[in-house]
């Protein structure tokens, strides 16, 4: 493409993405020996590796994702999760972090509540089970969630977690990533709605190379003067 | 539609020159324009125009697949809406699916479920809706070429991008992308899609005679427009996620709280317009 060194070229579908040799990852199909690029997305070899990085689509879950979902129905026994993907996913009472006597759900979780939690299985036809069993796993109260699209969540977390402490570091905010392109964050309204602006920024402009600086600067540019982070 | 049958037959549609009424030659296009990502709340959508066609598409999913006893377990439904606005055509055209509607829409989904990866995505549907705001024919081929960006916009993993031309005769001549005039009085015109890279055709129709050869002719004249079609759909991808870090520093967009919803993709120059023109 152009020469602009700050562009990341991208990759259309069926366009070759690699030789023979290479291994076809995720977002890729081989044919012929030869491997194709099978959604939108930037390309990228690994080790013999191609794979291509989507810029867009939804979530499927896998198993181990933490995931924020909302209550969206409640049974005897279990609730029912909207996790922002194609398949419906139950939390089952005995996943909960509470003992729940059947018929009892309505007292821990109601319909509306927001709740950080894992994906304990999925089958192969995309039967998705929840689990609340793990440390992180809670009821979020409070705070505000924002929805980017799932396939941008590695740039939000980034490098070993390099973007959002960055951007927790600088507003001050607790954030929550969640797989499914749901993000949670508290603050005070004035750094949440940075934090808020910042995701939505790297939403955007998830392909761009240097984004971590671009991201340091918009922020600082919207901080007031004078107000520090807030120790943690 | 026109009452095209009291209009007197012969019409010349080939002028002395060989030229054809719109001054194209008998292999030309019409000319075309693609942009992807025009609507913001769908995962994926295109506007295409081509001569007087305005198209636009839209594409949801995959999701969750409505009423559930249509849920396939082992692949993922692709259902189309092909559907042309009242005001599309010169006489109103009466709202709602017909016979002719529900056809195209059956057409345009099998030919999309054959380079989706359906496996991939179980019990869900992909939906893909077509609407003609303005035509003048060659909507399906338009409406599908839209489409199939939409769905590389959405995200959707396929083979390829699918590229959609027809091609017919008219005044005895096999002419490439037949225009409302030559398709109304023409003698034939015969649609068709393929996938680029391997060649497969994924939709063909006809509506009136070719013999053999005509038709060898017209599918040769169709596949060497796919060609040019299937740049324009790629360039389209590629404007539309082409950002530079120039770009994020230079166009900031509203300072918080408000939500940055504000900066719409750059309207093309007029560059865009395909390589072949009047």
């Amino acid at each position: 493409m152009q020469s602009s060194g700050a562009l990341r070229p991208i990759v259309i579908p069926g366009e070759a993405v690699g030789g023979p040799g290479l291994k076809p990852g995720p977002g890729t199909y081989s044919e012929g020996g030869r491997v194709f690029a099978a959604q939108l997305g930037i390309r990228d070899e690994h080790e013999g590796l191609v794979s291509v990085i989507p810029l867009n689509g939804r979530y499927i879950p896998q198993r181990g994702d933490a995931v924020i979902g909302e209550v969206v129905d409640q049974g005897p026994s279990h609730w029912l999760v909207d996790i922002h993907s194609p398949y419906p996913a139950p939390l089952h009472a005995t996943e909960s972090p509470w003992r729940v006597e059947f018929g009892d759900t309505a007292r821990y979780l109601k319909v509306g509540d927001v709740i950080m939690c894992h994906v304990l299985s999925v089958d192969e036809i995309k039967r998705v089970q929840l689990t609340m069993q793990e440390r992180e796993a809670r009821r979020l109260n409070g705070g505000m969630v924002i929805e980017i699209s799932p396939t941008k969540v590695p740039r939000v977390i980034g490098k070993q977690g390099s973007m959002v402490s960055l951007i927790m570091d600088l507003t001050g905010c607790r954030i929550y990533v969640g797989q499914n392109g749901r993000i949670w964050l508290d603050g005070d309204d004035r750094s949440a709605a940075v934090a808020a602006m910042a995701i939505r920024l790297i939403d955007e402009r998830a392909q761009a190379v240097g984004l971590t600086e671009a991201v340091r600067e918009r922020i600082e540019r919207e901080q007031p003067r004078g107000r520090g982070p807030r120790p943690s | 539609m026109e009452d095209i049958e009291h209009i007197e037959k012969g019409m010349k549609l080939i002028k002395s020159d060989g030229r054809r009424l719109d001054g194209r030659r008998f292999d030309e296009l019409r000319p075309i324009r693609v942009e992807a990502g025009v609507l913001r709340r769908a995962d994926g959508s295109a506007y295409i125009e081509w001569g007087g066609n305005k198209v636009l598409a839209a594409v949801y999913g995959p999701r969750e697949a409505h009423p559930r006893h249509l849920q396939d377990p082992a692949r993922a439904l692709v259902q189309c809406r092909y559907n042309m606005a009242p005001f599309s055509v010169s006489d109103r055209k009466r709202p709602g699916p017909d016979r002719r509607s529900v056809e195209i829409s059956k057409v345009i989904s099998e030919a999309f479920a054959s380079v989706v990866f359906v496996e991939q995505f179980p019990r869900t549907s992909v939906d893909i809706f077509i609407e003609v705001l303005q035509a003048d024919a060659g909507t399906r081929c338009a409406g599908l070429t839209a489409a199939s960006v939409a769905l590389a916009d959405a995200g959707v993993p396929m083979r390829d991008l699918v590229t959609s031309c027809a091609s017919g005769k008219i005044d005895g001549v096999v002419c490439l992308d037949l225009n409302k005039d030559e398709d109304n009085f023409g003698d034939a015109d015969c649609p068709m899609a393929i996938v680029p890279r391997t060649g497969d055709v994924v939709l063909l129709q006809m509506d009136g005679h070719l013999t053999y050869d005509e038709f060898q002719k017209a599918m040769g004249l169709s596949i060497d427009a796919t060609k040019r079609i299937y740049e324009l759909q790629r360039d389209a991808l590629r404007r539309r996620y082409s950002v530079t870090l120039e770009d994020i520093l230079k166009e900031p967009p509203p300072a918080a709280p408000a939500p940055v919803e504000s900066d719409e993709p750059p309207m093309p120059p007029e560059e865009d317009f395909g390589p072949e023109g009047i």
